[in-house]
């Protein structure tokens, strides 16, 4: 089965303000691929456009086209529920359920959606998912204790867990390591390259040493002063980082701006 | 990883099959979001309720009183329903307890959000919303049995002597009246002063106060010039909602007013608001028109309080945008 | 003295002022209750809390009527409000954008400051005036009015302290929005709702003024919702005027227990938005 995701002439507007504007790209199935672009350039808001949590946000509006396995998300048929968990996503900030313990967490999805709730298959699915998100051996002595009771860096982790458990096929991840120490940031990048065999990832961040690090591709984009973000180069992420096509990429991954 | 990946292909696989979960979730969505939609037009259907409620069980006053309430006798076994003397209760008890809570309560309040160390602020602070707590009919009761003796043998005479020649100050002391009244509810309405100019003074700005300071001013002068300027507003707003309590307090003042329609110069007069005259009459009450136009005082009442309320949110509001708690 | 001496003067002296102020009001609230304490202790026997009340000239007899009376009133009223009020303050927490919302909060703001005797007017008119009977509904329904405001007001500013991220993270999961409403955010802001709760009960108990024509009070064990019914500050009120010193010595053990129950509710109330801090 070919899990492919592409978005087709996709714009985004919060209101009246054009945030992305005709962004079309292919992300290839079971790789990374890293969005950069200076602060306000639209990457984040391109990602949310995917799995349609742009349109959480009161008085936001979508065009253009976001295609998973040949059909458009925004068509009228489709259902948020079901395309956001083939689509999974990952915050800047973590942010576990306040009031749910770590395995409750980690079950969150797969039991509040009444997919499974069979004990041990949920145990099962519990341990198999904070295995993969290199999170087990940390916590699998304090399972009922309260998901926010752990560092930042485990929550962060606990959140990879608690989105990987309902099997997505796409995740995205909205700067995930921003707000975390570089030894944390070090084991979220880790354990990309470990689940990238299963999974789609799509990574945004303002770091071009992460995205140099963890990605296969690379997506540039840039905003202009009142103009919408646009995508200027997307390529391998080894062409992106040394032989940049456009004058612009090259700037920005030199340093030389944003 | 093989294994888990053959599961997760069977797991997708079975997910794909639900069709019917979609349309499930999302008529489910529908109906909880409708039901939070009604339950918040509930809210505005008992304000509009009330008031046509109001309106068509006070119609029969309506109509054949009329304006004839706008005048002072008030007798309703000789079918007169005049309830100015009762507006002139609640306004003078008002006044006299706006009059003491207002500048007590914002110095209370000064001295919680800017004076007392923290230590100290947070009991007392706790101390003053208690006395928010207290039920009227318990305030009623210990004006009647404390208050009301020691306004009569103390305090009264005192006034008397001291400033009798005021016209407000004459006549025997009876401690039972329009001034003991309004003291209870300075009591009451203390609090509600006290807390909302707290929260009011709390979101000025540090820079105001610092820039006062930083010109070598007192402690007092950068309260006096800086943060009661910045927050007037709000300020009046906590004493016009104070005064919106006070007006329509029925059980407390029922008990020490002397419930007597009558308007009098002197402030140790019995007399009647039109809260107290409900809380006093309501229940013997017969005949149609008396009824309807005690429900019409309600209806007077509930006009009143929305006036206030509007002025008071309207400047509260306008200093500390998150407004203030219910008070 | 020099003119900063006076200065510096008059703001010691003036914060003495403001200092002594708070003083006043702290001590007032002793004196109430101390005085309270003092000559209500007498009244509560045993008996005080299981017998109805006996006229006067016979000693003994409780007030057991009437707190089961209000007990019942009460419970009533938050049946029907505290569902009601929360749903409506999640409504504006999450969706309160439109004209709508902007509507409700504003009338129950206004709600909040109308007399609760006017409410109880209200009540009259609706419930006692079409059945021609005074009732223990009709009470209920004046007090949910009264509960309702605080409820809403107190439900929005609780859920809307939730981060949006954590409904954002339940939404990402694919969790439908009403259940991760219902059993994702709602639970983070149930210590603020439990307080609200708390505290438009601590309101409605201590109320009076809408009782007078509604409940009526009633001397007999009555638990029937279409009949008159005992209420707590009811009797207070009616014993208290009264000229029977018996009767007055009731009234003010009736005032210890309802000043002790509504403190209750106020310090539980506070115990319940501290437990969200301990997390």
């Amino acid at each position: 089965m070919k899990q492919e995701l592409r978005t087709d002439r996709l714009s985004a507007f919060y209101g009246a303000h054009c945030a992305i504007r005709d962004i079309t790209m292919t992300f290839r199935p079971k790789s990374i691929t890293a969005l950069i672009g200076p602060s306000g350039c639209g990457k984040s808001t391109l990602l949310r456009c995917l799995n349609r949590m742009h349109e959480v946000i009161a008085n936001t509006t979508v065009k253009g086209q976001v295609m998973l396995d040949g059909s458009n998300v925004y068509d009228s048929g489709i259902d948020t529920t079901s395309l956001r968990r083939r689509v999974g996503m990952v915050f800047q900030r973590p942010n576990p359920f306040p009031t749910m313990s770590i395995s409750d967490n980690v079950l969150a999805g797969v039991r509040l959606a009444g997919d499974v709730s069979d004990r041990s298959t949920l145990a099962e699915i519990a341990e198999r998912s904070l295995r993969r998100a290199a999170l087990w051996d940390e916590v699998k002595d304090i399972l009922n204790r309260p998901g926010t009771s752990l560092s930042g860096g485990q929550q962060q982790r606990l959140c990879i867990a608690r989105a990987l458990a309902i099997e997505p096929e796409v995740l995205l991840m909205d700067e995930p390591a921003s707000s975390l120490d570089p030894i944390s940031t070090m084991k979220i990048e880790d354990l990309m390259r470990e689940i990238k065999t299963d999974f789609t990832i799509i990574i945004v961040t303002h770091n071009m040493q992460q995205a140099a690090r963890v990605s296969d591709f690379t997506g540039f984009m840039l905003a202009g002063e009142a103009a919408p973000g646009e995508l200027i180069e997307f390529d391998e992420s080894s062409k992106i980082f040394t032989t940049p096509q456009d004058k612009r990429t090259e700037d920005y991954i030199t340093g030389r701006f944003g | 990883m093989s294994q888990d990946s053959a599961d997760l292909v069977s797991f997708r696989v079975a997910r794909r099959v639900e069709t019917g979960e979609r349309a499930r979730s999302h008529f489910a969505d529908r109906i909880f979001s409708g039901l939070l939609l009604g339950s918040a037009w509930i809210i505005l259907i008992v304000v509009c309720g009330l008031l046509a409620v109001l309106v068509k069980a006070s119609w029969p006053a309506l109509t054949t009183i009329g304006f004839k309430a706008a005048t002072l006798a008030w007798s309703p076994s000789d079918d007169r329903y005049g309830v100015l003397s009762f507006a002139f209760g609640t306004v003078v008890t008002s006044i006299i307890a706006l009059a003491l809570a207002g500048p007590m309560g914002i110095a209370v309040a000064l001295f919680l959000s800017e004076l007392a160390p923290k230590r100290l602020a947070g009991p007392v602070s706790m101390l003053v919303e208690l006395l928010a707590a207290v039920p009227s009919v318990v305030y009623g009761l210990w004006g009647l049995f404390v208050l009301a003796p020691v306004m009569r043998t103390v305090v009264q005479p005192a006034l008397g002597k001291w400033l009798g020649f005021l016209p407000l100050f004459q006549g025997p002391p009876l401690g039972i009246g329009m001034l003991t009244g309004g003291v209870l509810l300075s009591i009451m309405i203390l609090p509600t002063v006290a807390a909302i100019a707290r929260d009011v003074f709390a979101a000025v700005p540090i820079e105001q106060r610092e820039g006062m300071l930083a010109l070598g001013s007192t402690r007092w002068e950068m309260l006096t010039k800086a943060v009661l300027p910045y927050a007037r507003q709000g300020v009046i707003g906590a004493l016009v909602l104070a005064l919106g309590r006070a007006m329509g307090e029925a059980m407390a003042v029922v008990m020490v007013i002397g419930n007597t329609p009558a308007v009098s110069a002197s402030l140790f007069r019995p007399a009647y608001t039109m809260a107290s005259v409900l809380a006093n009459e309501f229940t013997e009450a017969t005949g149609q028109t008396y009824v309807a136009m005690l429900i019409e005082i309600g209806l007077l009442l509930f006009g009143m309080s929305i006036v206030v309320n509007v002025i008071a949110r309207a400047l509260v509001w306008s200093v500390s945008p998150k407004g203030t708690r219910a008070v | 003295m020099s003119r900063l001496a006076v200065r510096n003067a008059w703001s010691a002296f003036m914060i003495c002022v403001a200092a002594a102020c708070a003083g006043i009001a702290a001590l007032l609230l002793a004196i109430i209750v101390l005085y309270v304490l003092s000559k209500g202790a007498g009244a509560l026997r045993p008996t005080f809390f299981t017998q109805i009340p006996r006229p006067v000239g016979i000693p003994g007899g409780g007030v057991a009527n009437a707190i089961l009376g209000s007990a019942e009133i009460i419970a009533l009223a938050s049946i029907a409000a505290v569902p009601i009020g929360t749903a409506a303050g999640v409504y504006l927490a999450l969706f309160g954008r439109g004209r709508v919302a902007a509507s409700v909060r504003f009338l129950s703001d206004v709600l909040t400051g109308v007399p609760s005797i006017a409410i109880g007017v209200f009540a009259y008119a609706l419930v006692v005036l079409p059945a021609r009977q005074f009732s223990a509904v009709s009470a209920s329904v004046a007090l949910g009015i009264i509960m309702l405001p605080i409820i809403v007001r107190t439900t929005e500013e609780a859920v809307r302290l939730v981060p949006h991220t954590i409904r954002e993270g339940a939404l990402a999961l694919g969790i439908p929005a009403w259940k991760a409403t219902l059993l994702v955010t709602v639970p983070v802001a149930r210590p603020g709702i439990t307080t609200g709760v708390l505290l438009a009960i601590a309101r409605v108990a201590g109320e009076s003024a809408p009782l007078l024509f509604t409940a009526f009070g009633n001397p007999q064990w009555s638990v029937g919702l279409t009949h008159p019914i005992a209420a707590l500050p009811l009797v207070i009120f009616q014993y208290a005027i009264s000229p029977y010193k018996d009767w007055q010595q009731t009234a003010w053990g009736g005032a210890l227990v309802l000043i002790a129950l509504v403190f209750a509710l106020n310090l539980a109330a506070r115990v319940a938005l501290r437990s969200r801090f301990a997390r």
